[in-house]
């Protein structure tokens, strides 16, 4: 996978992650180019399409894209179930995932991004597994501070 | 619970993200945000120290800034701090922020990895994965250079964890995409073979991915994996689905380790051992058989997971291209797919099949789909799957069903989605002309295709039609009749004026028995598109009617008054106003033998397969039993493919006018032809025949006649580039026949080929570390990795310049599917067209490929284009990027004038805009004569004794470009005991004074 970009239907950008070396100008070109066009599709079309060389998986999930650039050889479908995956972590971690969480937490949409994906290919396909990691970087975290009370205004 | 009670939060971050989320416009956001960095920065720079919680929070929020996409240029230096930090969330978020926001910045590089040691060496496993994820965000040389030795040995170990043994697995991968020649194996290469034997399902993952990246760079080393590759698909795939507990995935056991095994395996050949061999087949078979199996959940998931694996396996069959029965297999089982409600397995289902049309062994059974598969061109709501079912149609297309088949795509044109159109036209031509038995129905074909879709039919579709019928004397008579057809029409395109005007000025006569089309009639139909159409075909239009006077006496009058009109005699465009005035003249004076003879019809063109075809039929070769399954399905969406369209439009936007003459007229052995470039003349009547002196045009003709003539006669770079002076005669002069008309054919492959693989490449850096080095010379290495080493010899004439680029591969194996090609990017690619030649697709090793690009400056410009180089090198495909020392300075014409004439003309430009003034510290010894070698070198002539100062250097010169000349006056003078220079540049034209004054400045 060369790189996974999240964004909303309004097109703004939530989550980039990039696994091959490009300039920032470049990142933001292709952000702009592939959200344009993965917007333009309409709900009944298929997932993939061709992008300049590679290949563009893409899925709905509520209000966000979770969209992923693959190389010509890669597999299409396994790749989208590779997003669902990432959607069902979110969502056990969240508990009942929504954009807000993702908007709030980037930093911990990022660091579950790191379990599960490594330079673009899985690092571990159990969910079990990714959380427990995951679960346990939370620990160490609360030994570190005390708990906090955290935005009341999330509903 | 939401993560509102999980780990720490940051209350300052929560509330400034709510801040921007309220901003009601994007002024108040920038705002707000300005707001933040100046409360962040002064925090920074505050005497306090900060704590690690504050450091912590202030770069989390720096990184949200960052990731809405501003600008961020400090707080590198805290992220770092908190790298070191001993409380896991601080570290977690400076590895965050480094992952993203890395910079080259190479004193942070040092702290950065000293952190990441420390680490790595922790033997605490979350921080050791921290450092390895973030080994593998960043995946920079410098930390390859630092780790790659020991990520290695962290994964083999014995006593690592699982987690921390498949993130160094990854870890590795990702150092060794971005440094191959970094990750050594070694020794390790056998342990890291048997972690496919490993219990955890998660390091087998992990492993399988590196393994085949390791496989790719070299096969031999990692063959012991086929055996244990197959031995654990076997396992898994018998596996009852709850064996594999949580890796089974929806009822599908382990599908991404499935997928990766059947992948790794797509490295090689089919095993050669009979008992493993069997042992996959089982494999694959069961997994077909597992399709037909109604499924254990309505889940979407499930059905993807399945599907995902039994895609990857047919990928292997067709890779493997050795079992008859699983091959047809997989094309029945697609074939089934084709019909799915699943617009995604539709999809799917024709990429795939495409593939396995090209296996001799189904393809028969993919032509039984072609009623699916035309259906689904016309029925299908999704562009992408109708892409997909031209695909298709175009890899099943052989003679039995090539009439069908073209026939749908022509009626689909009318239709078609105009993202598509011009591939269509591409490959329905293609199509047209290889399986055509008679000709009449290529012509047809081809006006069909101008008919529906003119504007994206590209130039080598109209040339490639003319050349056949120039070759073909059964087919003239028939095309000549069919464009005169064709041209009734009120409204027709602009190529069918081109290739009718060509047509009926070679074979108009064929026709002119019928009153219906006599020569008046035949001429009067053609001159009536003549005023709605661009120059080129102006010009090519009269090539037609100075044919005509030859073909029909009769209308030689009428033409003449044509040819005598203000609107051509006095045209404003050079061109068609020379054209004019040189036919009329030849009309009047040459006796009747000599235009039968200048004007004689044109020679046939040597037989040779178009580039395209060729391209195909390299690929279908026997010697590609083995083929590489991704190199054939990229090479498939390349021939047909957008590259094609890419490049022709670019090509298409050069200078269609010189093109048009270029192309034609050096076809011919006696000049003027058909579409010869106008000769004086004066000179005609001299030596009317065949050596035509070119003195008198010599300027225009030279300017793009020369290249063309040159590459075609002798392409060694030691030749004078565009055969000034005394080469021009010998070289226009003299044409070999044989040589003459080999060159149109020569530019129609170029054409295609000039940019044969693939779009350009987009993603990777573009290098330019030496491009700055070849702003004041012509010769040298512009680009060296490890395995490809690019020199370049160009020279420069006016307007023109001659690129000669060598690809030197510095292994000792060979480079396959090589292709460079030149982009202009944006604005530059009106302002400067590089021509590339095609060159060979294979580099041997340790050999060198040569390719020569032709380069003419439209207008003066700032960017430069970049030349993109694909190749595979076993088995990986390398992309390189590099930018091409192309630079407006190359088109000076240095001048030599008096202290006199520099000072007027230097008063002359003096309105602000016109100067551009830098002053800036000497970079290196300010020596005077590497000071004077290098104002040479970039073209200006050095004046002596202009400047009252001797120690100032004064320039002048002038910039060719093809539009407009612009003079140009520089000087520079050095303060040896400041080490800083002044530049000052006046020229006509603020932007070429800002663009020299930038380049030279750089260059002391």
């Amino acid at each position: 996978m060369q790189f996974m970009l999240l964004f909303s239907r309004q097109g703004k950008l939530r989550l980039q992650k990039w696994y091959v070396p490009l300039s920032d100008k470049e990142k933001k070109k292709i952000t702009r180019e592939l959200v344009q066009t993965v917007l333009a599709r309409k709900p009944k079309m298929c997932s993939f399409l061709e992008w300049r060389d590679l290949k563009v998986v893409y899925k709905r999930y509520a209000s966000l894209y979770f969209c992923c650039a693959i190389e010509n050889q890669d597999n299409e479908l396994i790749t989208l179930e590779i997003i669902h995956r990432y959607v069902e972590l979110l969502d056990k971690y969240f508990g009942s995932v929504c954009e807000l969480d993702i908007i709030f937490n980037f930093e911990k949409a990022y660091f579950i991004l790191d379990e599960f994906l490594l330079g673009g290919e899985a690092q571990d396909t159990s969910k079990k597994n990714v959380l427990k990691a995951i679960e346990q970087a939370d620990l160490l975290a609360e030994e570190n501070r005390p708990r906090q009370f955290f935005f009341s205004l999330l509903s | 619970m939401p993560a509102v009670s999980k780990g720490d939060g940051m209350r300052g971050l929560a509330v400034f993200i709510s801040d921007i989320r309220n901003c009601k416009s994007k002024e108040a956001e920038i705002k707000r945000i300005n707001k933040e960095l100046a409360n962040i920065r002064s925090k920074f720079k505050g005497d306090k120290a900060l704590d690690g919680y504050s450091k912590k929070k202030y770069v989390c929020k720096l990184l949200f800034i960052f990731l809405l996409g501003h600008d961020i240029d400090f707080g590198h230096m805290e992220a770092v701090n908190l790298l070191s930090s001993n409380k896991y969330t601080e570290k977690q978020i400076g590895y965050l922020f480094i992952s993203v926001l890395v910079n080259s910045n190479s004193d942070l590089i040092s702290l950065i990895n000293n952190a990441i040691k420390n680490d790595l060496s922790s033997r605490n496993p979350t921080f050791m994965n921290l450092a390895l994820h973030c080994i593998a965000n960043v995946g920079s040389r410098e930390m390859a250079e630092a780790f790659a030795a020991e990520v290695p040995r962290i994964l083999v170990a014995g006593d690592t964890m699982d987690s921390v043994k498949q993130s160094a697995a990854l870890c590795l991968l990702r150092l060794n995409r971005t440094s191959p020649d970094l990750v050594l194996m070694g020794e390790w290469t056998a342990r890291v073979v048997h972690l496919l034997n490993d219990q955890h399902l998660g390091v087998v993952t992990a492993a399988t991915s590196l393994i085949t990246t390791l496989a790719q760079k070299s096969p031999e080393d990692f063959k012991t994996s086929v055996s244990l590759a197959v031995a654990r698909l076997s396992r898994i795939v018998s596996s009852a689905s709850t064996d594999l507990q949580d890796y089974t995935y929806y009822f599908v056991a382990a599908p991404w380790l499935s997928v990766k095994l059947l992948r790794l395996l797509q490295c090689y050949p089919p095993p050669e051992d009979g008992a493993i061999r069997g042992r996959l087949t089982e494999c694959l078979e069961t997994i077909l058989n597992k399709a037909q199996e109604p499924p254990k959940s309505k889940k979407v998931q499930h059905s993807n997971a399945k599907n995902a694996v039994l895609f990857e396996a047919i990928s292997l069959i067709i890779h493997h291209d050795s079992e008859p029965t699983l091959l047809v297999r997989a094309c029945n089982q697609l074939g089934q797919f084709l019909q799915h409600r699943e617009t995604n397995l539709r999809y799917l289902a024709l990429e795939s099949m495409c593939t396995l049309a090209s296996s001799e062994f189904s393809h028969e059974a993919v032509k039984t789909h072609i009623e699916t598969v035309i259906n689904a061109l016309k029925s299908e709501r999704d562009v992408s799957v109708r892409q997909r079912a031209v695909d298709l149609l175009y890899a099943m297309c052989d003679r039995s069903n090539a009439k069908q088949i073209v026939a749908e795509m022509l009626s689909y044109l009318e239709t078609a989605d105009y993202s598509i159109r011009e591939e269509i036209v591409l490959k329905v031509a293609i199509l047209a002309e290889k399986y055509a038995v008679d000709y009449t129905w290529y012509v047809d074909t081809i006006l069909n295709l101008i008919r529906f879709a003119g504007d994206y039919v590209s130039d080598e579709v109209w040339y490639r039609v003319i050349q056949i019928v120039i070759n073909r004397d059964e087919v003239q008579g028939y095309a000549a009749k069919t464009v005169f057809e064709a041209l009734q029409a009120p409204a027709c395109h602009e190529n069918l004026v081109k290739v009718g005007g060509y047509i009926l000025g070679e074979f108009g006569n064929l026709i002119a028995g019928d009153s219906r089309s006599s020569p008046l009639i035949q001429f009067d139909l053609l001159h009536s598109k003549f005023h709605l159409c661009s120059v080129p075909t102006r010009a090519l239009l009269l090539s037609a009617y100075i044919k005509f006077i030859n073909l029909f006496p009769e209308v030689k009058g009428t033409i003449q008054e044509v040819l005598r009109s203000d609107s051509q005699l006095r045209n404003a465009d050079v061109e068609l106003q020379q054209r004019a005035v040189e036919y009329l003249r030849l009309s009047s004076i040459a006796s009747t033998d000599i235009l039968a003879t200048v004007l004689e019809e044109m020679p046939p063109f040597p037989e040779r397969e178009s580039s395209i075809l060729a391209k195909l039929k390299r690929k279908k070769g026997p010697g590609n039993l083995h083929p590489d399954l991704d190199e054939n399905r990229k090479e498939r969406s390349a021939n047909g493919g957008t590259a094609d369209h890419s490049s022709t439009t670019s090509n298409a936007k050069s200078s269609p006018l010189s093109f048009v003459g270029d192309l034609l007229a050096p076809a011919s052995t006696a000049p003027p032809t058909n579409r010869p470039r106008p000769v004086s003349s004066s000179y005609l009547l001299q030596a009317p025949l065949t050596p035509i002196p070119l003195q008198a045009s010599a300027v225009p003709v030279l300017l793009s006649a020369g290249p063309l003539f040159q590459v075609a006669a002798s392409p060694t770079p030691s030749t004078d580039l565009l055969g000034l002076g005394s080469t021009i005669t010998t070289q226009n002069s003299a044409p070999p026949a044989s040589k003459g008309t080999s060159l149109l054919v020569d530019v129609f492959s170029e054409n295609i080929a000039a940019f044969p693989v693939e779009t350009p490449v987009a993603v990777g850096p573009v290098a330019d570390e030496n491009f700055s080095r070849f702003v004041c010379k012509n010769n040298g290495v512009l680009y060296e990795n490890q395995l490809l080493q690019i020199g370049l010899k160009s020279e420069f004439r006016q307007n023109l310049g001659r690129m000669y680029v060598f690809f030197g591969n510095k292994t000792s194996t060979q480079f396959m599917n090589f292709a460079a090609s030149v982009v202009c990017q944006d604005t530059l690619q009106a302002q400067l067209n590089v021509h590339a030649k095609p060159a060979d697709p294979t580099v041997d090793g340790g050999a060198q490929l040569q390719q020569i690009l032709n380069i003419e400056c439209m207008s003066d410009f700032v960017d430069a284009p970049v030349l993109n180089i694909q190749f595979r090198y076993g088995g990986t495909l390398q992309n390189v990027a590099v930018k091409l020392p192309i630079t407006l300075n190359k088109f000076f014409q240095p001048t030599e004038m008096t202290s006199q004439d520099f000072f007027q003309r230097w008063k002359q430009l003096g309105a602000p805009q016109q100067e551009v003034q830098k002053i800036f510290k000497a970079k290196h010894s300010m020596d005077t004569e590497v000071t004077k070698a290098k104002i040479m070198g970039f073209g200006a002539a050095l004046l002596d004794g202009v400047d009252p100062n001797p120690s100032n250097f004064v320039g002048a010169g002038v910039i060719h470009t093809k539009t407009t000349q612009v003079g140009c006056l520089l000087r520079l003078e050095p303060n040896t005991q400041a080490q800083m220079y002044r530049l000052t540049l006046r020229t006509s034209r603020d932007t070429v004074s800002q663009r020299l004054c930038d380049l030279l400045s750089e260059q002391f």
